[in-house]
């Protein structure tokens, strides 16, 4: 960044304070598409798709798997209120590749009685923490 | 009065009575120490969303949605936080007091989402409905109890089956202090929302600024659950700090009023052995004199 301006970016998890750090760039998913955001964005609030949302902090780029949340950006801070985020270390690879066969699985019985939107949501979040957990191996 | 060996067995008795609650102290304290952190932890999320939920509802006008306005059904659901053991001194009964002495919550009105077996079997024997019983969370709350709890509550109050929805729990302020609380979840009113969330002037100059994406009624149909969620697990994370803090207090004066009869049973049983050693030698000494 040439003129070096950051802002505060606030990860918060129900159980943690997941990062907390002055950054130049975050980049994430959210209901209405991808976004990034840089300093000085306006004011936004928006609901958090699950993603990966990466960090961009100088010349150090992080990632971490993000599901479920909103995010309130301000001027100098953005805070994003996540149910659970996790580093690419911390994916247990062997139990979302059974999240994912199982998610598969309920999807294609097609059983009425099952809740589609809760599958397909526990789809999306096996398979951004596999591809991200594949990429930091 | 009692024989020396009466006294001996009572206070061989109380001392491991003694012993258990004092080790049953010990545990809740490293119990609390644990729950006491994860309390704090979860703190800041709460927060935040608790900011952020009032300040979507101070800006946006009427919302015409149903976890503002309410539906038709009289019925009312509570969360009720309690343990699944006793020996926690007052903290079950004073929750479960919190509902039984208000006149609103009468058993044919009321159902209850039963956190905790203790709660549950008592509203069970009042003769309430219990729809549904989460005990296994109170053992080490998770996020995802506290979803499931607010997915199955949600879908009840959007489906009719109740029209208001309150939380039961114990507001864990520090080791000795902890409140019992009843708070209202559903439908949310505007005016006690905001008012208690002071907003500085630079706050409400921002948030007229304030863009939302998608629109701030869907923005907010979308947060409520997760604000609702956020509530439940913050009331569960203090619930079970306070039952541990109660437990500790509790069993801390158990071991202290166990350590008091000790005290006093052992001055009756030297007392008593004292008397008897006196009446052995007045007697050998009454019998030496006739003698002579």
């Amino acid at each position: 960044m040439a003129d070096n301006k950051t802002f505060r970016l606030q990860v918060i998890a129900p159980e943690r304070i997941f990062y907390e750090d002055d950054v130049d760039m975050v980049e994430l998913n959210t209901t209405e598409g991808e976004i990034g955001v840089l300093p000085e964005h306006i004011p936004l609030t928006t609901i958090v798709a699950p993603g990966v949302l990466k960090i961009t902090k100088g010349e150090e780029i992080k990632e971490a798997a993000l599901h479920e949340g909103f995010m309130e950006v301000q001027k100098t801070f953005v805070t994003i209120l996540a149910e659970s985020c996790e580093w690419p270390e911390e994916i247990d690879i062997k139990r979302a590749n059974e999240a994912k066969t199982r998610a598969e699985r309920r999807i294609k019985s097609g059983d009425a009685e099952i809740n589609m939107t809760r599958a397909e949501a526990a789809l999306k979040r096996s398979l951004t923490r596999l591809s991200l957990a594949e990429k930091y191996r | 009065m009692a024989t020396m060996r009466d006294i001996k067995r009572r206070k061989e008795s109380i001392s491991s009575t003694g012993q258990i609650t004092r080790a049953m102290k010990l545990v809740a304290t490293v119990k609390l120490q644990k729950a006491k952190n994860r309390a704090e932890n979860s703190k800041p999320y709460f927060d935040q969303m608790y900011k952020t939920v009032s300040s979507i509802l101070s800006k946006s006008g009427d919302i015409d949605h149903p976890y503002m306005t309410g539906n038709a059904s009289k019925k009312k659901a509570v969360i009720v936080i309690t343990s699944n053991r006793g020996l926690a001194g007052g903290y079950n009964s004073n929750v479960i007091k919190l509902l039984t002495k208000d006149e609103r919550f009468g058993a044919e009105n009321t159902v209850i989402y039963a956190v905790g077996k203790k709660g549950a079997a008592i509203f069970n024997r009042l003769g309430y409905e219990i729809k549904n019983d989460y005990s296994e969370a109170v053992n080490a709350p998770l996020f995802a109890d506290a979803a499931e709890i607010g997915r199955d509550i949600l879908s009840g109050y959007e489906n009719g089956e109740f029209g208001e929805i309150y939380l039961a729990y114990t507001i864990f302020k520090n080791t000795v202090t902890h409140i019992p609380d009843l708070i209202r979840l559903l439908p949310m009113a505007k005016g006690e929302d905001t008012e208690s969330g002071s907003l500085d002037e630079s706050d409400t100059d921002r948030l007229t600024l304030m863009n939302y994406e998608p629109e701030a009624e869907e923005t907010l149909a979308m947060i409520v659950p997760k604000y609702i969620n956020s509530l439940i697990f913050g009331a569960l994370v203090e619930s079970v700090a306070s039952e541990n803090g109660a437990r500790m207090q509790a069993m801390d004066s158990a071991t202290n009023n166990a350590d008091d009869m000790i005290a006093d049973l052992t001055l009756k049983y030297n007392r008593a052995r004292q008397s008897a050693i006196t009446q052995e030698l007045t007697e050998i000494i009454a019998g030496s004199a006739a003698v002579e």
